[in-house]
Parts: structure tokens; sequence; C-alpha cells
């Protein structure tokens, strides 16, 4: 393995979360689909560590409403999507609970989204989920997604409105499928989402999983990627911007369980204001059976303003030497003056070279969706949060 | 006609050290149209000078003046001395992720000029300047200077020089890691910029070939934080003969 330079390119500080490092190996983690098998939240718990429980707006209590007249979507021949019982046999073989929340979306969800994507469909236009709250009642939502054998498609999964969502998305990649997914998050104030990503990837198959989140009092997303096949690649991109008082949590986790497969993982985020405070777990664990293994993981957190907190910490478990790279890099900082100075050289007042950097930032993210209209749609809300700093 | 004046310049910097003296009073006039050379070894503070015209924080400018038609620049930030019409071509160009070159360079020339270009002039003009440049159109969409390649970087520099049509350019070893043929194009998109805009040119360079491109009316042989002689394009060829060794002995 190796570790990338203390000081990053961009010129920011390396950033810790303190002195204390927490002990707990990630692939040792208890799941379970009872939500009376975890513990009352508490700050004292890892998982829970970076937020008080009245921050999830009731969404760790046993019992939760549910969505279904707030989730809109078309159904077609090659991507139908339909409502299921969550008593399926599917659901739940892709992704178990890790933590309370999980549980209670879980065992609250009576009924479960399926989309499949047909075998070997190529799907040219984006499939669009949108979730539209308009209800602070604390409910639980349950997606599962195929992605079939030589299937190739993009699904966009959007939550807006007011409203307290524990979720899970399950993700299905089958045998050489493509499926390139964003989440998006652009809650209403007041709104608390909780959500937990289970992906399997088979061989040879390649998942683009991308979060973007930038509305809501507390998003908090978990996403999960376990390679069951050999040749697969996942691509795990995430961007987010949290302004005074806005908790925004990203714990991506890649289990790298079989050989010769590959992960990246980009995370960036800004903040701004006071008790602005995003958090970036980043794990990946290299199985012995995951040799050949190439993995690298990143976050990135530009600080705009005093008061605001980014919480970074990246770690890599690795049980083989016989991989192919593994490394990761952490840093969160203020503006790069060099940045800075060769825009203002140019004529460029500091306060638009500032805009231009902290939305070129995080664009880069956005522009990896490669879908065209997302990325205008989210550069829009990344201007509308600077222009209010 | 307008004239950059440097008077008695003294710089320091910030180092582990403590604080250091690098410019120590440097004299130097360039009027609209001239090409001036200043060569020198390295650290004899050639490229301090660049940065402190431009106004680089890590400069801090202790004695002296450097005066714009006899404003004084010194007063100015950064992206007011850009728009007083100084331009600085940068020798390590920084990447600016997820900010494309057409949208930077349309920024900067609303930024320089006040007021938006007009769309399908504009467009020509970029495109005019880029295939002047050799740059090839798939430029525009990429991310400024992000995964460019020496020779692109210094294509990109002189590509704003050419739009953004200043006063005076301070051109920072724009001529370092090209080969002959970047530097043949480089150089001639510097001798378009001087002859369309009667530009005042400030070469700063380690090395004479690029003087085979460019000709200077002026050559400044710069020393230890200060101009130790100066003369004609002859002055260059003595350099190239006899290089520096005559100046730098202790």
């Amino acid at each position: 393995m190796s570790d990338s330079p203390k000081t990053a390119q961009h010129g920011l500080a390396e950033h810790t979360h303190g002195s204390f490092v927490p002990l707990q190996i990630r692939s040792d983690r208890p799941s379970s689909k009872s939500v009376s098998d975890f513990e009352a939240i508490s700050p004292l718990q890892d998982l829970w560590r970076y937020l008080q429980p009245d921050q999830l707006n009731g969404l760790d209590s046993d019992v939760l409403g549910e969505y279904e007249s707030e989730v809109s979507f078309v159904s077609t021949d090659d991507v139908k999507i339909s409502w299921i019982e969550s008593t399926d046999e599917r659901v739940g073989s892709i992704g178990v609970p890790e933590d309370r929340v999980a549980a209670a979306a879980y065992t609250n969800a009576s009924k479960t989204l399926l989309i499949e994507v047909a075998e070997s469909a190529e799907v040219k236009e984006p499939v669009v989920i949108k979730i539209a709250a308009n209800h602070p009642a604390p409910s639980a939502l349950h997606i599962f997604v195929i992605a079939k054998k030589f299937s190739n498609a993009t699904l966009i999964v959007e939550h807006m409105g007011l409203g307290n969502l524990a979720e899970i998305i399950e993700i299905d990649v089958q045998d050489e499928a493509k499926l390139n997914i964003v989440s998006v998050q652009n809650w209403d104030k007041g709104s608390a989402h909780v959500s937990a990503h289970f992906s399997k990837l088979a061989r040879n198959s390649f998942l683009k999983h991308s979060i973007a989140s930038f509305g809501g009092d507390l998003v908090r997303i978990t996403p999960v990627t376990t390679f069951t096949g050999p040749g697969a690649e996942v691509e795990m991109n995430g961007v987010y911007f949290a302004s005074a008082g806005q908790h925004l949590e990203n714990r991506p986790f890649v289990d790298h369980a079989a050989p010769n497969c590959k992960s990246r993982v980009t995370y960036k985020g800004a903040l701004q204001g006071n008790k602005a405070h995003t958090v970036w777990i980043g794990d990946v664990l290299i199985r012995v059976v995951a040799e050949g293994t190439d993995t690298y993981e990143l976050n990135r957190n530009l600080l705009l303003t005093d008061g605001a907190r980014a919480d970074s910490v990246p770690n890599l478990e690795i049980e083989t030497g016989e991989i192919e790279g593994a490394g990761h890099a952490s840093a969160s900082g203020r503006f790069d003056d060099e940045q800075l100075f060769y825009l203002q050289a140019r004529g460029i007042t500091v306060d638009d070279a500032r805009r231009l950097v902290v939305l070129g930032f995080l664009v880069d993210i956005l522009q990896r969706t490669g879908v065209e209209e997302l990325v205008e749609i989210l550069t829009s809300i990344v201007e509308e949060k600077l222009g209010s700093y | 006609m307008a004239t950059l004046e440097i008077k008695n310049l003294h710089v320091t910097v910030e180092t582990d050290q403590g604080t250091k003296e690098i410019l120590k009073g440097v004299d130097l006039t360039i009027k609209s149209g001239e090409i001036h050379a200043v060569m020198g070894p390295n650290g004899s503070g050639k490229s301090t000078l660049a940065y402190s015209i431009a106004g680089h924080p890590k400069y801090t400018v202790t004695k002296g003046e450097i005066l714009l038609d006899g404003e004084n620049v010194l007063d100015l930030s950064v992206d007011e001395r850009a728009r007083a019409g100084l331009f600085l071509a940068m020798q390590y160009p920084v990447e600016i992720p997820g900010v494309s070159v057409s949208n930077f360079l349309r920024t900067a020339k609303t930024a320089i000029t006040g007021e938006a270009p007009a769309l399908r002039t504009w467009i020509k003009d970029v495109r005019d300047a880029m295939s002047g440049l050799k740059i090839d159109s798939t430029f525009s969409e990429r991310n400024v200077n992000e995964g460019f390649s020496g020779g692109e970087k210094k294509r990109h520099e002189i590509l704003q020089l050419e739009l953004l049509k200043p006063r005076f350019a301070i051109l920072d070893e724009t001529d370092s890691g090209l080969d002959v043929d970047a530097l043949k194009i480089v150089s001639e998109g510097v001798n378009r910029a001087h002859q369309a805009n009667d530009l005042g040119v400030l070469m700063i360079t380690h090395y004479t070939r690029i003087l085979k491109y460019i000709k200077p009316d002026f050559v400044h042989v710069f020393v230890d934080g200060k101009v130790a002689e100066q003369g004609g394009a002859e002055l260059a060829d003595q350099l190239e003969a006899e290089g520096y060794d005559r100046y730098v002995k202790a």
C-alpha cells in the first residue's frame, strides 16, 4: 500500500478527527434485519459519534410510516418499475442492515420499489425516480435495483421536499452489467435522511455510484459496495455542500471480496457558515481472496468560512499482499491561494475567483455523473448556495 | 504610448530562515512596443520580479515603486493590476479543476473589459487565436491547465495574452520546457500580440534560445537581485558565448 502525501496537491492541509482513533475493524460490524438487535442510538457508539440522536428527527424509533404516494416514476419495457411486497425473497439479499435506522427502514417498509433493467438493455435516457416528500412524519422506504446481465443504464434517485426518511437502496449489478446510479439529496430545511446503500457487483460488472447532498438538516449515507465476482469495477463519487447548521455525512465502504477488482472512491465537499458539519469515513477492505485489487479513495473538503467543521477519516484494511495498488488521501482546508492568484492575475475579482474555484471544485465531481442535465441542475443549486454566503 | 517604470525596487520573502531580501534595487523602464529581455542565472530574482509586478501576496515590497503611466501599481490589488493592463504569463500555471478553459477565458475577458464580450465575435476570436497557436478546438472544454502538457500550458498562457490584450506582458520563463516546434509557435503568438496591441514585453529567460524568435530591443542581465548590466540584442549574443560566469564570480 502507498499512502498519499500528507499535504495534498490543492494545498489543503491534512485534517484528522482528533487524537482518538477508533479501533473497530470495518469488516467486523454486526448486521441484522431486526431493530431490537441494535442498541438505542448514542454518540458513544462509533457509528453515530458525530451526531446527536435528536438530529435524527425520530428516524431512530421502532415504528416508521411509509412512502408510496411520495414516489413517482415511469416504467418502461427496458426498465420495469413496480411496488412488490417486502417479503419477496430478493429483498434483503444484497445487504443486511448494519445500523439501527437501516433496520427500522427494513422492518417498516412493507413494500419495496423494484427497478429491473432488462437483460442486455441499452437504456439511453436516464431513468428518474422522484421522491418528493411533503410531511415530517418519520418514514421508511426500500428500493431494490437489479441491473441484469449485459445491461447498461443510468438511474437517478432524487430526494426533495420536507421529509424525514429512513431508506435502504439495494443494488444488484449482474455479470457484465453497467449501471450508473446517482442519488440526489436536496431536501428542504427541517428534513433528516438516513440511507443505507448496498451494492453487489458480479463478474466483470461496472457500477458508477454517485451521491450529491445539498439540502436537508441531516443527511447520512452509508454506501456499501461488495465485489462478488472477479474483474468488476466500482467508481464511487460524492459531492456535498453544507451550509450553516447542516450535517452531511458519508460513510462509503468497499469490500474487495473477489480478485482483480478495481475501486475508486472520490468525495469532495464544501462547507460554509456556523456549525456546518461534514463527516466522511471511507473504508476499504481487501480480503485474502482479493488478489490483484486496485483501489484508491480520496476525500477533499473546502472550508469557506470559520465555524465549519469537516471530519475525514480514510481506513484501509489489507489482508493480502498480492495487490495492484491501494492508497488513500484525505485533506481539508481553505482556498488554494495559488488558484486565486492565477484567476486574479487575469483580472477576476477575488469574490468571483472564489466562486469559480468552489464551483469548479464541486462541478468536477458532478461532471463524473456523465448526465448533462443533472450537471446543470446541480451546478445551479451550488451557485444558489454560494450566493448566500 | 504607455510606460511601466520600476524604480529602486526592493522585495523580501519569508523563509524558514527568516526574512530574505531577493530584489535589491531594480530599475527598469519599459515603453509600449518595446521588448526587454531579462536574463540571469538561477536564483538571481528574475521570477520574483515577475511575481512582484503582478502582486503575488508571497512577496513584500519594502522599498521602491512600480508605476504604470505614473499610477502607483503597488496600491492596486492583483486583479486591479490585471485590469490596468498588466499580464503575467506564468512559469507554472495552476490547475483549476472543474473550470473549463472557455468559461475561464470568457470570465477573464469580461473582467478585463468590464462587459461580457459579444458572443459571435468572441467565439471567432477564440477560435482564431487557438488555431494560430495550433491548439485543438477540444481544448475549450478541458479544465484550466488540468492534465495539460508543459507545452499546452505555455500555449494556453499565450492564448490568454492574445485574447486579453494587455498593455504590458511579463513572460516568466515562457520558453522553459518547450521543444523547438512549441517554442516557435509560442514565440509567434507573442510577436502577434506585440504587433497587434503595441504590447510592451518583459521577457524573463534563463536561455538565449527564445531570442532567436522574439527579438529584444534591450537586454538586462540580472544578478543577485538587480540589473548588473544592460545593452542591446548584442548583449545576449555575448551571454550566449560567455555564460553568466563573469557576473557571478564571488
